[in-house]
């Protein structure tokens, strides 16, 4: 029997430990791990081996702790407890991120085969087939989900897969001479690397403002468009959830002033098998392996921003190509036109191989199926949300209307009647057993916003719970509000100082700064 | 018997018809189709059906399949590897496997402090372990690899002084040098100028063209020590003060797991350390286990210019416990969008993390003793090599884990010997005839702490073997 997520909330108690900085657990002469030694016949060949450094060898070893082996594993099994991946909670908070269950079988195979653990990236490719093989099919199965002609796994993320983009539209008209397009245009709802990455590549950066319908006007947008148009990269659905139905005229637009159309689609989860970056006129894209294809997101990497490209910008991909000859695989470096690399090797193939046990996995219903839960999960979610008191849903048009993957939502009536808003109730969120949510990039051009997708990992159970501690903080803000005030009660520490460290007095991202900081050392 | 119809998905928990079914009713429809067809246009919705391969549905059998095209793959458990050229083969202690696999670690993500505050120490321990091997004081959360930390080493340079001009060793490695080529390019065109220095053949910069070249345009002059070829770079301090005159940066690629026996580079003039941390407790990884870092002095001139996100030490409302906060976020592009240093984003976290836990298990000695023990056996491996009939050692200096070797006397081809090796279960060197011509047949040789004497003597045998074949 399930509980009543309404009103049985869960008493949670996140893993506290005061736990000292490594280096306050440093021993003098204790060691962590011993390492291989030179053999004696070797020694007696060479010698010290390090006498040849001369004036370049090290005179003062690194301060680094000294820590028997069992402290330092208790101190990172601790440091461990007291983080909340999606292995131990409701991760529905983190929207936009695709929060998904990654099968621990993908993880056993990736992590601990000798087969990829153990393969250096320059072997002869001839002993790689099982890697190349891996990067090929997945390149097949991408080209199914986006229906463009070639794909490439090198980018070491998202973003960097929407960088590599951009370098790929200046190398296109780099090479046709028409370097008079300088510039770029994105939305404000778009993720911040399709401003950021575009920058980086030396593009002029237009970024457009979203109307009523929660994307820019076609008028606006066409009014932004010209000969210095180098292309455009955009998300669709943005954050918001919301499908722009006239993307098609948007991009037919860009392409008629000579623009290239990048579509970014780091978060691909609502449509696969149902909408495709071919039938949208896109011209590029991008997939976030670690989101839509279930590799876990490891704090932060490692990742893979698979990249997709039609044929035309095929030249300008970068090096090597993983090909297949009818009867090998071989890497193909001979693209005179291409950006080159953007990372060493062939990128992160233990994301890859996660992907591709992934698609195995489920196939073509299984992939569509996860993106129809996805969607219904989050419309069933929805309706939970808008029950409680305080929240409102921007650029809502009524019944009848729904959104995709996920909903950008706000908080403004709460903070209207209460005082807290959205951080108030994140700092409370933790206390049920649910890490943070994610509120909004930057500008919040939704007040008070919070954002969370409930993928089709998480069970009609898991949303109830979520959307639960949602009513019950809500509550207690408009009742109960002292016990907001103090939130979190249950985490492994309290609220800090300064969660802003941005003058000069209070940065200290090093133990040698801090200590300096503090006039523990000079 | 075949599963077709009506599967449960066991990572798609709502695929159970009766849940789905009061999912649906909840929000009135019979159809999930329907949420589609209200948002998406029928013109882009895809009419098709994607062509993947029929699913394997249950785990034994996909693992058994998996397995099956992972083992056509010659590991380097079974092979010798003496490739290096920025990921090679070293130990990996058991507890960075541990931790690396902890599920928190691994399936958190961007939460803050007050939910993942063991994260948030486990990034600040890491800029900490680093700063103390590199003797310095400021580091980011990590980049994707050591190539994104040498270009965006450059860029800090370019934005601190304004300068357009950087010059960088003709053999350095080859790699990063497509990365940083790409990176500094612009539109219209190019805004950073790469302008090599040249190298003598075992890869040490040529004084003479480097102070013909650094003058008052010059950004930075960035250096690998030890050099992509394996060499020490012993003029590295002349050269920094040839920056430092220049009023240039100096930055300084290094591989860290050199710095328990090598001098940091900041004491020897760099201005930027950066490199790639993947010696530090990871495995090869078919080169998945890259992690690029970037360390600098305490100067609030350097810790604006750093584009990826920092985390601070600070205090919370309880006396003497520790907290974590946002150090400047508006420098990063999460902050600022594309008024931003460069961009940030998902990198390699997880690998941070993992570099952590070595240098914490290792100490000073430990990083001590792993680098004498990698120079005494690249040493004996290039001694034994060189008395090989055919084989020439071309690295003359000193040298960490990497030496040049040239065949040329054998008359023999670096692909065809290295093919010949792995008939004996060996990954020769790293060919460097493609990218540097002018070195002739010559390779790029790897031996580090895990080698033993035994294997080294394997080599040497197997070598003999290849050149007379």
């Amino acid at each position: 029997m399930l509980r009543d997520r309404y009103k049985r909330f869960r008493k949670f108690h996140q893993a506290k430990w005061d736990e000292e900085l490594i280096f306050e657990l440093s021993v003098p002469g204790e060691r962590g791990v011993l390492v291989p030694l030179a053999e004696a016949e070797v020694e007696k060949a060479v010698g010290d081996g390090i006498s040849v450094l001369g004036k370049l060898k090290r005179k003062k070893a690194p301060a680094l702790p000294e820590v028997g082996q069992m402290r330092v594993n208790r101190h990172y099994m601790r440091l461990s407890q007291e983080t909340m991946g999606t292995d131990v909670n409701i991760d529905i908070s983190e929207g936009t991120c695709t929060m998904k269950y990654s099968p621990k079988v993908q993880e056993h195979m990736a992590a601990r085969h000798p087969g990829i653990a153990e393969i250096h990236p320059l072997q002869d490719p001839d002993t790689m087939q099982g890697i190349l093989e891996i990067y090929y099919k997945t390149e097949q199965f991408l080209k199914e989900v986006s229906g463009l002609d070639y794909f490439h796994f090198q980018p070491g993320g998202g973003a960097h897969g929407v960088y590599t983009n951009a370098s790929i539209i200046r190398a296109y008209h780099q090479s046709r001479g028409d370097t008079k397009r300088t510039e770029m245009i994105t939305t404000m709802f778009s993720h911040p690397c399709d401003a950021a990455t575009p920058n980086t590549a030396g593009f002029k950066v237009i970024t457009l403002m979203p109307d009523d319908n929660g994307y820019p006007p076609l008028d606006a947008f066409k009014a932004a468009l010209s000969e210095r148009t180098a292309g455009i990269m955009i998300t669709n659905p943005e954050d918001t959830g919301i499908y722009n139905p006239r993307i098609k005229e948007y991009v037919d637009a860009a392409k008629a002033v000579g623009a290239i159309c990048s579509y970014d689609q780091a978060n691909a989860n609502a449509f696969l098998g149902i909408a495709r970056a071919l039938e949208a006129g896109f011209d590029m894209c991008h997939f976030n392996l670690h989101k839509t294809f279930s590799a876990p997101h490891g704090c932060m990497g490692p990742a893979t921003g698979a990249v997709g490209y039609k044929s035309f910008l095929e030249p300008f991909m970068p090096v090597p190509r993983v090909k297949f000859d009818g009867k090998k695989y071989y890497l193909d470096y001979n693209h005179p036109q291409s950006i080159g690399m953007v990372r060493q090797f062939i990128g992160n193939p233990n994301v890859v191989l996660k992907t591709y046990m992934w698609i195995m996995q489920h196939g073509t219903e299984g992939l569509k199926e996860a993106a129809k839960i996805s969607v219904l999960n989050n419309n069933y979610m929805m309706k939970k949300l808008k029950e409680i008191r305080g929240i409102v849903m921007y650029y809502d048009f009524g019944p009848g209307k729904n959104r995709l993957e996920q909903v950008r939502w706000s908080w403004a009536k709460l903070k209207e009647d209460t005082g807290f808003g959205t951080d108030d109730v994140n700092q409370r969120l933790s206390d049920f057993g649910i890490q943070h949510y994610w509120t909004s990039h930057h500008p919040w051009v939704v007040p008070e916003p919070f954002t969370p997708e409930p993928c089709e990992s998480y069970s009609k159970d898991d949303i109830d719970e979520w959307c639960g501690a949602l009513k019950a903080i809500s509550d207690e803000c408009y009742n109960n509000p002292e016990i907001i005030k103090g939130a979190p009660h249950s985490g492994p520490v309290h609220k800090v100082k300064h969660p802003a460290l941005d003058e000069e007095a209070l940065i200290a991202v090093t133990w040698r700064q801090y200590q300096k900081k503090k006039g523990l050392k000079k | 018997m075949h599963r077709k119809d009506n599967i449960v998905y066991p990572y798609i928990p709502n695929s159970v018809p009766e849940v789905k079914k009061i999912m649906m009713d909840e929000i009135g429809i019979s159809d999930i189709m329907e949420l589609y067809e209200r948002e998406i246009p029928e013109e882009l919705r895809f009419k098709g059906k994607m062509q993947l391969p029929d699913p394997i549905y249950d785990e034994y059998s996909i693992k058994r399949h998996t397995e099956k095209i992972l083992n056509k793959n010659k590991n380097c458990s079974e092979y010798l590897c003496f490739l290096g050229a920025g990921c090679a083969p070293h130990f990996v202690p058991a507890v960075c496997d541990e931790m690396n696999g902890r599920g928190e670690f691994l399936t958190a993500y961007v939460g803050e402090s007050i939910a993942d505050h063991g994260k948030w120490q486990t990034f600040w321990e890491y800029s900490s372990l680093m700063a103390e091997l590199c003797d310095m004081d400021i580091l980011s959360i990590p980049m994707y690899d050591g190539a994104q930390a040498a270009a965006s080493s450059i860029r800090m340079a370019n934005r601190l002084n304004n300068r357009a001009k950087v010059l960088v060793p003709e053999k350095m490695n080859p790699q990063v040098m497509m990365v940083l080529k790409n990176y500094m390019n612009s539109m219209p065109s190019a805004d950073i100028q790469i302008v090599t220095i040249k190298c003598n053949s075992e890869g040490c910069i040529d004084l003479n063209d480097l102070k013909n070249k650094c003058g008052s345009d010059v950004c930075a002059v960035y250096i690998e020590n030890p050099a992509y070829l394996g060499v020490v770079e012993m003029q590295a301090a002349e050269i920094g003060k040839i920056a430092k005159n220049a009023g240039a940066e100096f930055v300084v690629y290094t591989d860290p797991i050199s710095l328990g026996v090598m001098e940091a580079p900041a004491n020897y003039g760099a201005t930027i350390t950066c490199g790639d941390f993947h010696t530090l407790g990871l495995h090869l990884g078919a080169g998945g286990c890259q992690g690029g870092f970037i360390a600098t002095f305490d100067d609030m001139k350097y810790i604006v210019e750093f584009k990826d996100l920092m985390f601070g030490l600070t205090d919370t409302i309880v006396e003497g416990e520790y907290g974590f906060g946002e150090v400047l976020y508006d420098r990063t592009s999460y902050g600022s969008r594309d008024k931003a240093n460069e961009f940030t984003g998902t990198s390699t976290g997880l690998w941070a993390l993992t570099a952590a836990v070595y240098l914490a298990l290792m100490g000073p000695k430990g990083m001590q003793e792993v680098g004498t023990t990698i120079m005494q056996k690249s040493q004996y491996a290039a001694q034994k090599m060189s008395q090989i009939p055919g084989i020439q050692l071309k690295t003359t200096g000193p040298f960490f884990k990497e030496f040049l070797v040239n065949f040329d006397m054998a008359g023999k081809k670096v692909a065809d010997i290295n093919k010949a090796l792995l008939g004996y279960k060996v990954h020769g060197g790293v060919d460097l005839s493609i990218a540097f011509p002018d070195l002739g047949q010559s390779a790029l040789y790897c031996v580090t702490e895990i080698h033993t004497k035994d294997d080294i003597d394997k080599l040497c045998y197997a070598l003999q073997g290849a050149l007379t074949c």
